[in-house]
């Protein structure tokens, strides 16, 4: 299972400098700002467009995440936009001619009390009554699909079954942003790295366009796609965001030979670990709790986690980590995303993903490309909308989502 | 090559009269005390010892430290330890390694080894015990503070073979962990080490030793004197084994005895080079060549060298066939900016590209760097936290150098702390030495060559982990990247096991040279912990098994064991789950406790109910803002059942709250919530509400309570508490009473889960046994049955009654279960009450906790089934997804009492939906018809709660 990784392409895009005016300008050029450039200039033909990235492209989550793609999610608005996105990885090495190691090698959530298997259960109903594939698998099963997973009943909190997604996989989070940030490149789209914007001009309720780093540019759609900086940048026009932003961290091992052929994700012992491409075991698990716009956590975090991966996994205990790091999360009341129009006329705003939404890539870049395009949400992201916080529509994934990775 | 005659013969500080025995690749070789598995294969000739991970290219060993890019191994007994450099690798007798190709290998059974960690707070730490470490911890320790003083080496002295002698520091004034690196620099000067206990041992080491164990340091003050790690430079073939960083060879020489050669080459753009030709040269090795590209070649050379080359580099380094072409034989030398090739045999090559400060942790710690064009590396320069740089670290260069500015270091530091420092120098600098010293480049200046130019550079190695090259990183900035961080992620420089420790600069420099940029304005890549590698193993520590997380049993646990009860766990706890007789399974013996309950006598264990009491003037107050119904007006001695809500109007927990006093109250908290549910009323007291005068505690584990439930509980009671009135009229439902049961003082509250008369019966925690005890007695005439979590659950849901977490998901409102009853209309403000106004809230068809009949009455629904409507069906067949979804089955049982199944369930509109029929499909393709019946199935009038 082990590879050496395909090589990137030699030409991945241009350094333009920034031009006065853009029909569209995507702020941040993380995942989802790369796929709703790319969209735009796919599906709608908009051309005239710029991602503005303050650091370097796709450096912030994109760059941190453990690259978890699943789409079995409890309520049919969230499993409506995530399958979609679960399509689109099933052809978007084709359709970008890049090689982004999408692998469907399975997920496994696993349940460790009754009232996780409750939950499990429910979920699985749901997602095959909303088309998504699901099994329930129970210990043997579980054993089964991934070898090494300790199923004994003499542990602290033993493995009492497990939900199954048999197309749910990894990919490689920065060929997959190289490959939307290329693609766009190639249809027009101008990505400026290394400006930040520090201020949104509305003039009689309509945004015209942005101050930044590298001086004005003017606009005629300002598409938010910040990600942790998301409330930071609503700020900017008065707009509070009810978005929390967290430090979520992850961390490498050395390269292994293969030892895990799927994904593993535990709620309750907290930790979800797959083993990538090159062999390197990739784990993370919850945020850390206080608030922060530092990419870093507490080591704490950490220590919890390497307990619960050693409950599940006990041959794990002599490999060793190499790099932890963290990236800041936008965690909403509801844990579900924001997708939609603002208040104010042309302002659009994607965020909210917290810690899960590299799955959502192609199909928040859809979806977004959609609505900035229209002025008018795409039927999968309309559930998603801002004002669902004062009508009390919630999109609730907290309970019976698992961990929401 | 032969191992014969490379190792010196007094050189070194091994014990040469022990043998110790080891196999590397199945083959048995021998070293000393005192060696690593590097020097004791270097003294054997062993010169490949891996295999690189994508070209499969031979790799020797590199350096002597923990910055080793390509000796990496697999250690295989005394157990199978995957990637381990063999520079870091002390010897013992039994060691069994073999060489990788990049990547380890996991053992297939359990760690047997054990794992700690240990809290520690001092003055100030000292990380890195060399000269400038041993300098800082020495004047601190005098000065009378309290000392840590952490080294990765087995022994003090760092990484400079040079022994100056440091007879002066005092071991015993500071806490010294050797074999200890300090991995993570965190927030609030908290450092994070792990101290390598046992693996030198081998066999030898005590079974009850941890293996490893994790420091938590809590240090006042920092001083980082972490040194310098010597660079590579770039040429053809540079990665060949036989090719090593030129200090590295004085330290395989003067600690290990070992000669790295038998002719050598010495690469250098600095001085440093020097002192490695004068060493070799004493100790026998011939020196082929000095090769420095600068024209005047600064230092003088103390020994015999075969040709010097100023103004020369070197080109390429090739194998032969003579000796093969996995290790190296000859050195191809060029003059600077071409010429004649001068082509040298030589068994070793010695390459300096100068000196990297190791500011690893400096950089965690939240400092900044600054590229020095002086010094050619990056320096320390400035930080939010207490820590001071020292020696090398900073750049310096020579002993004497560090040692005045460790002193100065541990100077400053001690100020800061307010501890007055002693006058005091080590007694080589001499007294009244004034440092510190500017940070300067090796002697003789750096020229900036990092890598030597050619027309073909894809064996010019750059990280030699990852097999990149100048030629990718080349292709990487011609594919359009500009920085550092993308160019790392192109090529994958930097990512292995060394984290780029030797690769970094060199990295940076050739992107600098390709976009005519300067590495201080390219900067450099994130350094992220751990410094080295950590075992997981280590970093779980003790939490594992059964100290993952506490189980928590209750008083009366062990009676549970006895009577074979079956458990499960809620939250930390362990519940009895029910009590199985000879033959039964858990339907079986919950219909009999079920039936006990409901015509006889039952108890449970109730103890794990999580239980606060709200003490102060303002306690009924604060429950008003928490509850959605009134508590403020509950008479002493009464109870109230209360629901919680979060902001947005859903039902969080639920439970019942008693007066005891007008100033005291005690709620009860469902088992699993008690914590989240303490948090939140701390959150409100203390973020928003700081002006009430509330205090909360939690009191779960002071009171015991056992549930005496069903019609003949009365008479249960009435023979334990014979001073307590039990009829109906003097002890009301929803009241308490102070009493003494069974000779224990006790509070008693008349409580029903189940519909049922019963008391519930809370003792103190220690007397929780001799009360269940006296209860089972006592109840033994009417056939007491004990029950476990499982009746409950179908007890409760005969009655309708929601377990919150079960029947409830964050999405549901009190009214949505039915009890709008709950939610006062009168209060001004609780936590939720605005939420119940917006439009999704207020909705009709939201959906409702109801009962669901199957038509099949034995047929027992699946928890977690959907229900639809028949109108979306087709032909009696479910549509193409999406299907839409009614709402699902969130409980479901047999009972006894209805003798028939039943389930509730979170329905659309489901209050509307009454005596409709749904369709509920299956697993296995069938879909059932179902009958929508309100939530209360048994004695709806609730007859049956005062007996
Ligand atoms: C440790 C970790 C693990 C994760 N694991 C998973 C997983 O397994 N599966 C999964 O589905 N999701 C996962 N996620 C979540 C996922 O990474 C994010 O939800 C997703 O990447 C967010 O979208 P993005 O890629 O556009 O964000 P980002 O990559 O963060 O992009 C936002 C960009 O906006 C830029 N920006 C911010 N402010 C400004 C400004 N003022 N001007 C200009 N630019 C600005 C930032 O620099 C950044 O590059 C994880 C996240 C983390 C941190």
């Amino acid at each position: 299972m082990t590879e050496d990784l395909p090589e990137h392409p030699d030409f991945l895009w241009r350094n333009p400098e920034p031009k006065r005016h853009y029909d569209v300008v995507i702020v941040g050029g993380g995942g989802h700002g790369l796929a709703t450039a790319y969209y735009l200039a796919r599906n709608h033909g908009i051309t005239n467009v710029a991602v503005l990235e303050r650091g370097w492209l796709a450096g912030g989550n994109m760059a941190r995440n453990t690259t978890i793609i699943r789409s079995n999610y409890l309520w049919e608005a969230s499993a409506g936009i995530y399958e979609h996105a679960l399509k689109l990885w099933e052809g978007l090495a084709e359709d970008l001619d890049y090689p982004i190691l999408f692998s469907q090698r399975g997920v496994l959530n696993l349940a460790h009390s009754q009232q996780d298997v409750r939950e499990g259960a429910r979920r699985v109903h749901a997602n095959r009554l909303s088309g998504v594939d699901a099994h329930w698998l129970d210990p043997g099963q579980v054993k089964e699909v991934c070898p090494i997973v300790n199923i004994s009943p003499d542990v602290r909190y033993p493995v009492l079954g497990a939900t199954y997604q048999p197309r749910a996989g990894i990919a490689k989070h920065d060929y997959v942003a190289w490959g939307f940030a290329r693609a766009a490149d190639a249809l027009g789209v101008d990505l400026i790295q290394h400006c930040e914007v520090t201020g949104i001009d509305v003039h009689d309720g309509r945004v015209t366009g942005l101050r930044t780093t590298r001086g004005p540019i003017g606009a005629g759609k300002v598409a938010l796609s910040a990600a942790g900086h998301s409330s930071v940048l609503a700020r900017m026009v008065g707009l509070d965001l009810p978005v929390q932003s967290h430090p979520l961290q992850a961390l490498v091992s050395e390269l292994l030979e293969p030892v895990h052929p799927t994904v593993v994700m535990s709620n309750a012992v907290h930790v979800y670990v797959s083993q990538a491409h090159k062999g390197e075991l990739v784990m993370g698990a919850g945020i850390d709790a206080y608030n922060s716009y530092s990419q870093r956590g507490a080591l704490r975090v950490i220590e919890r986690q390497m307990s619960a991966a050693l409950e599940l996994f006990p041959v794990f205990a002599r490999a060793h980590v190499l790099r932890t790091w963290g990236g800041i999360v936008d965690v909403t009341p509801d844990a579900s995303a924001i997708v939609g129009l603002t208040p104010i006329d042309g302002l659009y705003v994607n965020c909210g993903w917290g810690t899960g939404g590299f799955k959502a890539t192609p199909g928040v870049g859809w979806c977004y490309a959609h609505t900035v395009a229209h002025d008018e949400p795409h039927p999968l992201n309309a559930p998603f909308r801002l004002d669902r916080f004062s009508t009390g529509a919630l999109i609730d994934e907290h309970g019976a989502a698992a961990v929401a990775h | 090559m032969s191992g014969d005659g490379l190792r010196h013969a007094t050189e070194g500080r091994i014990d040469r009269g022990t043998v110790l025995r080891f196999r590397f690749d199945g083959t048995a070789y021998s070293g000393h005390p005192g060696d690593t598995l590097a020097s004791a294969l270097l003294a054997n000739g062993v010169r490949r010892i891996g295999t690189s991970v994508r070209l499969g290219r031979p790799r020797g060993v590199m350096s002597a430290g923990s910055e080793e890019p390509t000796g990496v191994v697999q250690l295989e007994a005394p157990f199978p330890d995957p990637m381990r450099p063999a520079t870091m690798v002390e010897l013992h007798d039994g060691l069994v390694a073999s060489s990788l190709s990049g990547r380890g290998r996991l053992a297939d059974r359990p760690d047997p080894a054990r794992y700690d960690a240990v809290h520690a707070h001092c003055d100030m730490l000292v990380v890195g015990a060399g000269p400038a470490g041993l300098a800082a911890a020495s004047l601190a320790v005098r000065s009378g503070a309290r000392v840590i003083l952490a080294d990765e080496r087995p022994e003090v002295g760092g990484a400079s073979p040079d022994t100056e002698g440091d007879d002066w520091f005092d071991r015993a004034g500071a806490r010294v962990l050797t074999r200890t690196t300090v991995f993570g620099y965190y927030d609030d000067n908290y450092l994070v080490a792990v101290e390598r206990r046992t693996d030198h041992l081998g066999a030898a080491a005590p079974g009850n030793l941890a293996r490893e164990r994790i420091w938590r340091i809590r240090a006042g003050q920092v001083v980082l004197a972490t040194g310098a790690h010597e660079r590579p430079i770039a040429f053809a073939g540079n990665d060949l084994p036989g090719v090593m960083l030129a200090d590295s060879a004085r330290t395989y020489l003067h600690r290990y005895g070992v000669l790295v050669g038998r002719r050598a080459v010495v690469f250098t753009i600095n001085d440093s080079g020097y002192r490695v030709v004068a060493d070799l040269a004493a100790a026998g090795v011939e020196i082929a060549a000095l090769v420095d590209p600068r024209e005047a070649t600064g230092g003088t050379v103390g020994g015999q060298v075969g040709g010097r080359y100023g103004g020369h580099v070197v080109v390429a380094a090739h194998g032969d066939d003579a000796h093969g072409h996995d290790v190296l034989s000859t050195v191809d030398i060029e003059p600077v900016g071409g010429g004649p090739t001068v082509r040298v045999d030589a068994d070793a090559l010695l390459v300096s590209g100068g000196w990297s400060p190791v500011l690893h942790l400096y950089s965690q710690s939240g400092g900044r760097l600054r590229y020095d064009e002086v010094v050619g590396a990056f320096l320390p320069d400035g930080c939010r936290q207490a820590v001071t740089v020292a020696g090398a670290a900073r750049g310096l260069t020579s002993t004497t150098a560090c040692l005045v500015d460790g002193v100065d270091a541990a100077r400053q530091a001690l100020t800061a702390l307010g501890i007055t420092p002693v006058d005091w120098s080590p007694p080589s600098v001499g007294a009244g030495a004034e440092g510190p010293p500017p940070a300067t480049a090796a002697p003789g200046g750096v020229p900036d060559l990092r890598f030597v130019p050619a027309e073909d550079y894809s064996t010019h190695f750059v990280d030699f982990q990852r097999d990149v090259t100048v030629a990718d990183v080349l292709r990487a900035t011609g594919a359009g990247l500009r920085s550092v961080e993308h160019v790392k992620r192109y090529t994958t420089a930097g990512t292995a096991h060394d984290q780029g420790k030797t690769s970094g600069l060199l990295t940076s420099a050739v992107v600098g040279q390709a976009l005519d940029a300067g590495i201080a304005e390219l900067g450099h890549t994130t350094f992220r912990p751990p410094y080295t590698p950590v075992s997981f193993a280590a970093l779980a520590g003790r939490d594992r098994g059964q100290l993952y997380d506490p189980v928590r049993v209750t008083a009366i646990h062990d009676w549970h064991v006895r009577h074979g009860a079956r458990f499960e766990d809620v939250g930390q706890w362990r519940r009895s789950w029910y009590y199985p007789a000879e033959g039964e399974g858990l339907a079986e013996a919950v219909r009999r406790e079920c039936v006990a309950a409901r015509t006889g006598v039952a108890f449970m264990d109730a103890s794990t109910l999580g239980k606060i009491e709200v003490q102060g003037p303002d306690a009924g107050r604060f429950l008003d803002r928490l509850y959605t119904n009134v508590m403020s007006t509950l008479a002493v001695g009464a109870i109230r059942y209360g629901v919680m809500c979060g902001l947005d109007g859903m039902v969080f927990d639920d439970g019942t709250v008693a007066r005891l006093a007008p100033d005291r109250f005690l709620l009860t908290t469902t088992t699993g919530n008690a914590g989240p549910v303490l948090d939140w009323m701390e959150e409100w007291l203390q973020t928003e509400w700081p002006d009430l005068a509330a205090w909360c505690t939690s009191v779960t584990d002071q009171w015991a309570t056992v549930a005496v439930v069903g019609p003949r509980s009365r008479d249960v009671l009435a023979r334990l508490a014979p001073g307590l009135a039990v009829d109906a009229a003097t002890f009301p439902f929803m009241t308490w009473r102070d009493t003494v049961v069974a000779g224990l003082p006790a509070r008693v509250c008349r409580i029903s889960f189940s519909g049922e008369l019963a008391y519930e019966v809370n003792v103190a925690w220690w007397h929780g046994l001799a009360l269940w005890e006296a209860v089972y007695e006592a109840g033994a005439p009417y056939g007491i049955t004990p029950y476990g979590t499982e009746t409950m659950h179908v007890l409760r849901a005969e009655k309708g009654y929601p377990i919150v977490g079960q029947d409830t998901d964050g999405t549901v409102t009190p009214q949505d279960l039915g009890m709008a009853w709950v939610v006062s209309k009168k209060k001004a403000d609780f936590i939720g009450k605005r939420s119940f106004a917006r439009s999704d809230t207020a909705r009709p068809d939201r959906k409702h906790l109801v009962g669901l009949l199957p038509e099949d009455p034995t047929l027992l629904l699946p928890e977690g089934v959907h229900v639809v409507d028949p109108a979306c069906l087709a032909g009696g067949r479910l549509p193409e997804p999406p299907v839409p979804m009614l709402g699902h089955v969130t409980s479901s049982y047999r009972s006894a009492a209805l003798d028939r199944t039943f389930a509730l369930a979170l329905v659309a509109g489901g209050r509307d939906r009454i005596g409709d029929r749904l369709y509920a499909p299956l697993d296995d393709g069938r879909l059932v018809p179902v009958t929508v019946a309100g939530p209360v199935l048994y004695d709806p009038e609730g007859a049956r709660r005062d007996g």
